[in-house]
């Protein structure tokens, strides 16, 4: 079953930056998808609208200061608010100096302002410079390899590229004494288990599938 | 606000953690009238971590809400009293528990005990190296407690979680397989060891080269099904691998849900209220008694809970929240050095060694609990320190508790953090690495305590609790030189890569470390130097008994919990046995 992309709180233009970021933090190659295939732009979405998007459980009372990176997040916007701010500024930035949006620039371009980004030398007027490279990194791989169930790991693409099998069978014990002998099957996500697409044993662990080598 | 006032009970009971939990269990089962308030909610374990939903790592790593919910309450931090504190607005650097059974519920089940050292450390340290060896600024304390009188203890505590392990001093004895630094112990463990690991059994052979003597960690995910002493059943671990900061989807871990509140939850003298929040202490007009205690209500309403004797068994930071919030024993001041509440906060240090194959691979995501090898060598005062320039030490350990793919995707030294060459690396080397972890322990010191926050205040409109801390020579020194003889057993087996990061620079409250935070209100044989008596019974209010991982004057460098249970079902005793025929001073 495949989810459609239903966008709750990024705009289009939004997506397109996010979709052109996230495939220079883990690019597609022979190796399998990357983030941007694995739909992690509608991962990070899903994770905006919903609580943590607003940091609906951290605490938000100020008085609001900068404070060390040993003291963590102290920025006064929600994430919400900086992935908006963050883009318009960088898309603003990439327009002046190149023309174009991030998303239309090249990759060498691209990798350029990110490595900019993840240096901290890229100036944000209204955030820490590299508040949103952390997050960006974060999501990214959060949505790369987390349960289908959030929307990204589109057909598993990240378990698969590691050899993740996802929800454990219960019959790991029968493994325990095998020695530098790889167990490679068909990774089970919760969301499989919900579709009824994976075979489950007695106590309701999926039956995993060995994969021919 | 009108304050609801409650019938007067025998006991009220804070927290329903590890120490709330027993001591309601043990003193309900004396025959005591017992209230149990738990600021967290209700929970069903079976229907809460099933399967498959148990083993969402994306929840439970980031977002569950078994942990604190910091919108209504968090901890402010600094580095050093110089510094401004800020509230932690994200959960990082460990994750408190909001919830019945509390931190307890996600907690990783090593099980070790502490070593006999542990609690005379300061006396010890004098005796072997005289007084100079001691750190500028330590305030590392014994205990007032000694191993031999806890032992007991933590036998009753391992034997109510089910420990598997191997014994290594059995009555004195030294046995081959077990860890023969560890103080005697007067039975086997319950369980059986774990199975060794590939990635233990390489690590063990290492070991052996240099003539350590590793063996299998202690952990209370069960090894065989087990029914412990209030005749609970738990299932056996079948190694699915999503253990720390996880609920069990087979209650094949210990903790109190799986437990103790089967049992206790029917128990005739004992009322658990969920989602109530103590926000004080009450003491009478002498200031020496306690009355009992207010809290806030899930619908918000202050209720007056009376009670002849308060027991305090929340986590570190809330019993020492409590007390200051309270105004029962003197603060910590870290400049006159003087007072108690807040004294000695500590925590614990966490470097490790990475190992990068090309031909060997673990299958890391099949683990259970903290399965797997240690040595104790290099741990409290195993080995000469003469000229190190430290006190204390680390175990150092390979452990296989799974390895869902958020948190563990490392990478040689040298990989970028992102883009193809990132993947590739992530791709290779996810199932062809594990860690060598050195877990140390963190002495006290001077300019380390808690305190209440000037500026910051909790939903109710309290104050939040202000942490002081900060990595000292001491624990920089002592993980760097433990860090380069797990470099030399990485060395020996051979890595194509490795990668090490000691505990370095300063302290930050933003990468998960561990739930290992400790002291506060600490434990000693001196009034003027520690908040509570041996008995954990404050000094100052002799009805009332501070429980948990706030006793510990420093950290050990094995994990709190077997010694936070231990020290529970100790208290209870000396409750029952000695409290109960004649209130007053224990000590």
């Amino acid at each position: 079953m495949s989810v459609v992309p239903c966008y709750r709180y990024l705009t289009e233009a939004e997506v397109r930056f996010l979709n052109a970021a996230v495939e220079r933090l883990i690019p597609s190659d022979e190796s399998g998808a990357g983030a941007k295939e694995a739909n992690v732009a509608y991962f990070i979405d899903q994770q905006l609208a919903g609580s943590w998007g607003v940091h609906g459980r951290c605490y938000r009372q100020g008085p609001w200061r900068e404070g060390k990176p040993q003291q963590g997040y102290q920025s006064r916007l929600t994430p919400q608010e900086i992935y908006r701010e963050a883009i318009r500024e960088i898309d603003q930035h990439c327009t002046g100096r190149h023309g174009k949006v991030f998303a239309h620039l090249g990759a060498d371009l691209q990798d350029e302002i990110i490595r900019e980004l993840e240096a901290g030398t890229f100036e944000f007027q209204s955030i820490p410079s590299s508040l949103f490279f952390e997050l960006l990194i974060r999501n990214t791989q959060e949505g790369f390899f987390s349960d289908p169930m959030y929307g990204g790991n589109k057909d598993k693409v990240g378990w698969r590229l590691i050899g993740f099998p996802g929800v454990p069978a219960s019959n790991y014990d029968d493994h325990i004494d095998e020695r530098n002998i790889p167990y490679r099957v068909e990774p089970v996500s919760i969301l499989d288990i919900k579709n009824g697409s994976v075979e489950l044993d007695s106590q309701g662990y999926p039956k995993h599938v060995l994969l021919k080598s | 606000m009108a304050l609801i006032k409650q019938k007067n009970v025998d006991v009220v009971v804070v927290g329903c953690g590890v120490s709330g939990s027993i001591l309601c269990m043990e003193l309900a089962a004396a025959g005591l009238r017992v209230v149990n308030l738990e600021r967290g909610r209700m929970i069903d374990g079976m229907r809460e971590f099933s399967s498959p939903h148990a083993f969402d790592e994306f929840k439970y790593e980031r977002h569950s809400d078994i942990f604190q919910n910091l919108s209504r309450e968090t901890v402010t931090f600094r580095n050093s009293s110089s510094d401004a504190a800020l509230p932690m607005r994200e959960m990082g650097s460990f994750k408190l528990g909001e919830v019945v059974g509390g931190t307890a519920l996600h907690w990783g089940t090593h099980s070790r005990r502490f070593l006999p050292w542990d609690f005379e450390s300061l006396s010890k340290t004098i005796e072997r190296y005289g007084p100079d060896a001691l750190p500028q600024d330590c305030s590392m304390q014994d205990w007032g407690i000694t191993y031999e009188e806890l032992e007991p203890y933590y036998d009753q505590f391992e034997h109510l979680y089910g420990v598997g392990g191997k014994a290594g001093n059995l009555n004195g004895e030294i046995r081959p397989g077990g860890n023969p630094f560890e103080g005697a112990r007067s039975r086997e463990y319950p369980n059986p060891p774990a199975p060794m690991t590939y990635a233990g059994s390489i690590f063990a052979e290492a070991t052996r080269k240099f003539g350590y003597t590793p063996h299998v960690n202690p952990v209370a995910s069960m090894t065989e099904s087990y029914v412990n002493p209030y005749r609970l059943m738990l299932g056996k671990c079948m190694r699915g691998g999503f253990c720390s900061s996880h609920g069990c989807a087979n209650g094949a871990k210990a903790n109190p849900l799986t437990a103790v509140m089967p049992v206790l939850s029917k128990h005739k003298n004992y009322e658990l209220r969920p989602l109530c929040n103590v926000i004080r202490i009450n003491l009478d007009s002498s200031g020496k008694c306690a009355t009992g205690v207010n809290y806030i209500d899930a619908r918000g309403r202050e209720v007056e809970q009376p009670a002849d004797l308060v027991i305090l068994a929340s986590y570190t930071f809330n019993n020492t929240r409590l007390l200051l919030l309270s105004g029962i024993g003197k603060p910590y001041d870290p400049i006159a050095n003087t007072g108690v509440i807040g004294k000695n906060y500590s925590y614990q240090t966490g470097g490790k060694v990475t190992l990068f194959f090309e031909d060997k691979v673990f299958n890391p995501f099949m683990g259970g609990g903290a399965r797997g090898v240690s040595i104790d060598d290099f741990n409290g005062d195993n080995f000469d320190h003469s000229g190190l320039g430290f006190v204390g030490g680390a175990y150092v350990a390979v452990s296989s508790s799974g390895a869902p793919p958020i948190k563990n995707t490392p990478v040689p030294p040298g990989t970028p953090g992102w883009g193809l060459e990132w993947k590739r690396a992530v791709s290779k080397y996810y199932n062809r690495n594990f860690s060598i972890r050195v877990t140390g322990g963190c002495q006290s010191h001077r300019g380390n305590y808690l305190d209440l926050d000037p500026t910051y205040k909790d939903a109710n409109g309290l104050p939040l609790l202000r942490m002081t801390f900060d990595w000292t020579e001491n624990e920089r020194r002592m993980s760097s030189w433990i860090s380069e003889k797990a470099l030399d057993i990485a060395r020996e087996i051979g890595a194509s890569k490795l990668s090490a990061s000691p505990t370095r620079g300063h302290y930050s409250i933003v990468p998960y470390q561990s739930t290992h935070n400790v002291g506060g209100v600490i434990m000693g044989a001196d009034s003027m130097t520690s908040a509570v008596n041996k008995y954990l019974q404050s000094w100052d209010v002799s009805n009332l008994f501070v429980v948990g991982g706030s006793a510990f004057p420093q950290n050990s460098a094995n994990p709190p919990t077997n010694t936070i249970g231990a020290l529970a079902c100790w208290v209870a005793d000396a409750i029952k046995d000695q409290y109960l025929r004649r209130p007053g001073p224990l000590v």
